[in-house]
């Protein structure tokens, strides 16, 4: 196995992690915050017919990705007005919202079938982004670096500043977070936008740096494996960055299923390997959930309605 | 002045029952105003996917033939929800089902007999039941999130699925389609209204939801699920076992989702195929939910969800909306339903500045 073959390898993995790794950190910071938003999925798909919508009118991908947030961001209010506002129950209001995003980006999307759009180019100069050993590094989308900005950002936010003690306090403890004065309302009203905005971007990353052509439900159950991924990291941006990568490679292997053939397909038919990173998705969560330290870090109050006694 | 939410002292039955009504209307009256805004003819989209199927009564076969897997597999959801355990991969379990009662059938291509049939229904409620029963295993056992898990079986089913019809189970007369052999008349489900679809399977599943729903409302059985759901402490005190529950709630919910999906092999479908998922498995969490959980609720709502699936072939033939249109109607549709749930245990009052001076007015009046 050459070095050149390990460098595409790691390439394309880089791919396949950067949507689940976006979608998996706005989930934990909505989690954070107490809320247990299942509509993943359908928010991805809002910000990925948003985004190829986007490229397509304007052609500028970078506009894209802030509609792809905005228009996420949106339908995600809709979980937030229900579940807070109407306080109705999170995991059926979080499957309708996935529900309702799969049928808009399909409806959306039908215009654009066909249509290729021209994802954005590499930030870097062409030596350094074609070169052998420099490709590695500097030829992806910013999309990519962005991706790992954030994941410094939010765990900046939550362990460093007032606000990510707020918000873990709200998701920790919401009767106490309010009887001292804060909104956990308005807490997690920005908490479930800013989710929606991350899973945007997530999704947007299908047609900015995946695959420059629009298909039906192209996210294909990412955004449910970026819930997962939450868990995986105890609730923790370092191992979620991992643990988006673990997934990405898991992903990328049906990939060389198919294009090299013999080898894998002897151990394993192809459709085996594109199941792959479902059952992996259940065997570490068995492993990290019947661990004491897993499952013991979710936020206290994760999926609960708050009901002030006043 | 201002909106105030008050709790009511009891949950208003009526509010109970007329809520799912008003989520379908307004779910009519906001989806129209959408495909008008998408840049469809938003009235005529309404009219052909809720109202022109009820029109047509060569359609009326159709509504029954798609209702009873929606109601069929809506009924073991409801069971669920009821308990707060959460299965959102019926629609694995419905293609399990189906895969484990095809397996059967092809063993039996070549029989006759009367028993052929019951061993394929008997295998898809088996092949359910146990892709069911491995989400109950690992939250019991591994405390693993049953809606992750199931929801993760769901896509494995689909490759698995996808892998039989293309490769071992290919009909080998079936010029390279990726499909299994068409089922022989032994195994093949009566028809009951000729020149229609309409099949033996519809009534069995309207004999099943009649006794899930005495199951639910008079036993200790539904006793139990209504307890571990409401009142999960009082449940433990009571020494209704949490595990059981689960156990027993996906059990029953993969067997009913995996009995719908052989019904539709033996019945409309006649083979599995690619095309053989047909979204009744996601579908169906609405149907229950529409349908209040109760079993006999789930009937009516389950032709409601049926009726859109019929008119959304209508739309598109008509107006050219795309198939994927009725999945904005359907979670229209849950989106009201759980808005208006709020309505069941709290009255919208009218609250704020000018409330002190009618409160006084008021008095003054009464004496």
């Amino acid at each position: 196995m050459s070095i050149d073959y390990i460098i595409a390898v790691f390439i394309t993995v880089v791919g396949a992690a950067t949507p689940i790794l976006f979608a998996g950190l706005g989930e934990l910071v909505t989690e954070k915050s107490g809320m247990l938003n299942l509509g993943v999925e359908g928010m991805m798909l809002v910000g990925a017919v948003a985004a190829f919508a986007t490229v397509d009118l304007t052609g500028s991908p970078w506009l894209a990705v802030v509609v792809a947030a905005a228009a996420a961001a949106a339908v995600s209010m809709t979980f937030a007005v229900l579940t807070l506002s109407l306080s109705a129950n999170q995991v059926a209001t979080g499957l309708a919202l996935t529900i309702f995003g799969t049928g808009l980006s399909t409806l959306v999307g039908k215009s654009f079938t066909g249509h290729g759009i021209k994802p954005f180019t590499t930030l870097f100069p062409d030596w350094l982004a074609n070169d052998r050993f420099g490709k590695a590094f500097f030829s992806f989308s910013p999309l990519v670096y962005f991706s790992f900005i954030m994941v410094a950002l939010v765990w900046w936010f939550l362990n460093r500043t007032r606000g990510g003690l707020i918000l873990r306090a709200v998701g920790e403890n919401d009767l106490s977070a309010h009887s001292i004065g804060y909104s956990v309302i308005g807490v997690r009203y920005a908490a479930v936008a800013f989710g929606g905005a991350m899973a945007g971007i997530g999704g947007a990353a299908f047609p900015l740096v995946l695959t420059p052509l629009w298909a039906e439900g192209l996210t294909g159950g990412r955004g449910w494996i970026a819930i997962a991924l939450v868990v995986f990291s105890g609730w923790k941006p370092g191992r979620l960055l991992a643990g988006a990568y673990f997934f990405g490679l898991l992903g990328t292997l049906e990939l060389y299923a198919k294009a090299s053939g013999s080898i894998f397909t002897a151990m394993l038919p192809s459709e085996g390997w594109a199941a792959l990173p479902y059952i992996a998705t259940i065997v570490v969560l068995a492993i990290i959930s019947s661990s004491k330290a897993g499952g013991g870090n979710a936020p206290a109050c994760l999926g609960k309605p708050f009901i002030p006694s006043t | 002045m201002r909106l105030k939410l008050e709790k009511r002292p009891d949950p208003s039955r009526f509010m109970l029952y007329a809520t799912p009504v008003g989520a379908v209307v307004l779910t009519m009256l906001v989806g129209a105003i959408i495909f008008t805004l998408i840049g469809y003819n938003g009235a005529a989209a309404v009219y052909q996917v809720f109202i022109a199927p009820l029109t047509l009564s060569y359609k009326w076969g159709d509504i029954a033939v798609k209702a009873s897997p929606l109601i069929l597999i809506g009924v073991g959801l409801a069971v669920g929800n009821r308990a707060a355990i959460w299965n959102i991969g019926a629609e694995g379990q419905y293609i399990v089902g189906a895969l484990a009662g095809t397996g059967i059938g092809i063993l039996t291509k070549d029989m006759t007999g009367f028993w052929i049939l019951p061993a394929m229904l008997l295998a898809g409620l088996a092949g359910g039941a146990i892709w069911g029963g491995i989400p109950a295993l690992m939250r019991n056992r591994f405390n693993v999130n049953e809606t992750l898990s199931s929801l993760m079986l769901t896509y494995v089913a689909i490759h698995l699925m996808n892998h039989m019809v293309t490769g071992p189970w290919k009909d080998p007369k079936g010029f390279s389609f990726p499909q299994t052999a068409l089922v022989t008349p032994s195994q093949t489900l009566p028809i009951l209204v000729p020149g229609t679809y309409v099949h033996l399977g519809i009534v069995i599943t309207l004999i099943i939801a009649v006794i899930m729903w005495f199951l639910m409302s008079r036993s200790l059985f539904g006793f139990q699920v209504r307890v571990v759901g409401s009142a999960p402490n009082a449940a433990r005190h009571g020494g209704f076992s949490q595990k059981g529950t689960v156990w027993l709630v996906f059990l029953l919910s993969g067997a009913l989702a995996g009995l719908a999906g052989i019904f539709e092999v033996t019945g409309p479908f006649g083979q599995m195929s690619l095309g053989f998922p047909q979204n009744y498995g996601f579908t169906a969490i609405i149907v229950a939910f529409l349908g209040r959980l109760n079993p006999l609720g789930v009937i009516i709502a389950g032709v409601v969800l049926a009726i859109t699936y019929v008119g959304g072939d209508l739309a598109q033939s008509a107006l050219q909306l795309p198939n994927a249109s009725k999945g904005i109607f359907q979670a229209l549709m849950l989106f009201f339903l759980l808005a208006s749930d709020v309505l069941i245990r709290y009255r919208v009052r009218l609250a704020g500045n000018v409330s002190a001076p009618m409160a006084v007015a008021a008095r003054s009046a009464a004496e």
